[in-house]
């Protein structure tokens, strides 16, 4: 156990490394020069434009050597500081990130959860029946073809504007300011629900699918047959093969992290729903450097925890991980 | 021997109603995109309808645009660059995955320590966003350097599965056989081991080749697709951008996101029927 976490640790610490280089080089090897650009903007003489280049090419010390410029980047982000945000100046990127956290945890959160339980139990129960193998898995399989955002339109479509059961737009009705009563914790929730829908239903599919296949697999191992040779009843049998099979279904979520996160993305900017996501595209719009590096970091940060958070419930599931007779998942 | 076998997957092929169905739509769709521009004397983005926003017609098939831009001469045109992504970003996860995993599952060692742990660190990072920056960050873009960038970043798990399959078959009789016989590794790589993985690198392929359509859908959607050219992302990123919602022009953007789910739901029912077909424990009774 004690070598399966050290491997993870490793392997988080390398991503975390590499992820925050990625970071910090895309701005400054990319092409074009965001001072340029920002001073292009202004339409300034040319003399001008010139002293306030160098200005700000020491204001962001741009001037340092290379290394240098690397080691203050992880100097700052160690001291939690990720600059000021330019789009919303001038608010720390760190503060415009946080307001916008609990609304991708309150998003996503249950929308993997919930998901990921209830596709496995319907894939459960689905494998093997022969009339709901053929008419809700052609479902699952439609579910899981859909981009997110497609599914987030036509829901926002019928049951926001043809129906006008929910509001298609931001986290709580622009009259109201957060605050604690039920009338605003139920105008979020009202809100809540279409994101979260197309979040669900994307995935509920994904996992149907998967453990619908995988109980399959499972139906035919040896350890199966001889069950059922025994004279076991069918639940018995059923219920070892859907243990077995949610081993494979919890690395899959750990690989499905990005995908899903990459969903929640364009899910957030259908609705205009104010977390990282949508955040990062108003980032990327306004050409605000910090924030852009900001979300990207929060978005890294947010994925290794979960997938630590992985790594411990599959010690707690699997055995054989917890009594070191495998090193690595499969 | 061979002939006796190929005959016996067409066998399994023809009678699979999955692999039909799968692969009948998949053709379709391919098959639109080829000849679809054919079908309108409407260039993508000219403004053809006075009129501006019209529901389908004979005239115009899939309607017109808040502009008068004819939707069906976009879609056509959307569809060809979706099957170019799929192509190319599917093509080059997979090869890339094929390389880096049979490198590692054959090789072993120190070799696979370094290449597994790269690709469990290209596994965890979340490809979009990466994506998303890099994107953000070029001013010119075409649906060919998207697929590039896509394929270069969705290669991992496909590594991983190889090398996993990799490593079974390297410890078979007939691999060691082989190596007794002093053939050279890579030949024993494409004589030995290639083909007995064809159908998992096609199943691979399959795969690789939806996940690259939707990615390039996401990333087209949020307006950092292709700079040149129409796209069904771009198309459905022009709709809402453009009040389609509001105004109820479902015939703007309910076409391409369909024809994304329904091709990337084919390519799977495909994959699960090619699976069948290949492997008989999972054939229906």
């Amino acid at each position: 156990m004690r070598r399966y976490f050290g491997r993870k640790f490793l392997i988080y610490g390398l991503t975390f490394l590499l992820a925050v280089t990625i970071d910090w080089l895309i701005p400054r090897f990319m092409p074009g020069d965001p001072i340029a650009n920002m001073l292009s903007r202004a339409a300034l003489n040319a003399d001008a434009a010139q002293v306030l280049y160098t200005y700000y090419t020491h204001a962001f010390r741009l001037d340092l050597p290379i290394w240098q410029q690397y080691l203050n980047f992880w100097n700052a982000l160690f001291h939690g500081d990720l600059g000021i945000s330019t789009y919303l100046f001038p608010t720390p990127v760190v503060r415009v990130l946080l307001r916008a956290v609990p609304y991708d945890i309150a998003l996503l959160l249950p929308a993997i959860l919930l998901s990921w339980l209830a596709g496995n139990r319907f894939g459960a129960f689905a494998a093997r029946t022969k009339w709901l193998d053929n008419t809700v898995l052609p479902l699952g399989y439609i579910l899981t073809a859909t981009p997110y955002m497609w599914l987030g339109i036509l829901l926002a479509w019928v049951l926001g504007i043809v129906l006008g059961l929910f509001p298609i737009a931001g986290a709580y009705s622009f009259d109201l300011s957060p605050h604690l009563s039920w009338r605003f914790l139920s105008d979020v929730v009202w809100h809540w629900f279409l994101p979260f829908a197309s979040l669900f239903l994307v995935q509920f599919g994904g996992w149907a699918i998967g453990m619908r296949n995988m109980i399959i697999y499972e139906l035919e191992a040896d350890y199966s047959h001889y069950l059922e040779a025994l004279g076991s009843p069918r639940r018995l049998v059923r219920n070892y093969a859907f243990r077995n099979a949610l081993l494979p279904q919890l690395s899959g979520l750990a690989l499905q992290l990005g995908v899903i996160v990459a969903g929640a993305l364009v899910t957030e900017v259908v609705f205009s729903y104010p977390g990282i996501g949508y955040l990062l595209l108003s980032a990327i719009q306004n050409q605000d450097y910090f924030l852009v590096q900001g979300c990207f970091l929060f978005i890294i940060i947010g994925v290794l925890v979960a997938n630590f958070a992985i790594d411990i419930v599959y010690v707690l599931v699997d055995p054989r991980t917890r009594k070191g007779m495998t090193g690595e998942k499969a | 021997m061979k002939t006796a076998k190929g005959s016996e997957f067409l066998f399994f092929a023809l009678r699979n109603p999955k692999l039909r169905v799968g692969l009948t739509v998949v053709l379709f769709f391919l098959g639109l995109s080829l000849i679809g521009p054919l079908l309108t004397h409407n260039a993508p983005f000219d403004y053809v309808n006075p009129a501006g926003a019209d529901p389908p017609s004979s005239e115009y098939w899939f309607g017109t645009t808040t502009f008068g831009q004819d939707v069906f001469a976009q879609f056509v045109e959307g569809l060809r660059a979706t099957f170019l992504v799929g192509w190319i970003g599917g093509g080059l996860g997979t090869l890339i995955g094929v390389i880096v995993g049979f490198t590692a599952g054959y090789r072993g060692g120190l070799v696979d320590e370094a290449l597994n742990m790269l690709t469990n660190i290209v596994l965890v990072i979340p490809t979009l966003a990466v994506l998303l920056i890099i994107t953000a960050y070029l001013e010119v873009r075409g649906v060919l350097i998207e697929s590039i960038f896509i394929g270069l970043t969705a290669w991992p798990w496909t590594a991983r599965a190889i090398r996993a399959q990799t490593f079974s078959l390297r410890s078979r009789e007939f691999v060691d056989l082989a190596r007794l016989s002093g053939m050279k590794s890579s030949k024993i790589v494409f004589t030995e081991i290639a083909p007995n993985m064809m159908s998992y690198l096609l199943l691979a392929f399959i795969l690789q080749f939806g996940g690259a359509t939707l990615i390039a859908a996401t990333l087209d959607f949020i307006g950092l697709g292709p700079t040149t050219g129409i796209s069904l992302g771009l198309m459905m990123n022009n709709a809402v951008l453009w009040g389609a919602l509001y105004l109820g022009m479902w015939w703007w953007f309910v076409p391409p996101g369909l024809a994304i789910t329904t091709i990337v739901g084919a390519l799977y029912v495909t994959n699960v029927g090619l699976d069948e077909v290949f492997n008989p424990k999972l054939r229906e009774m």
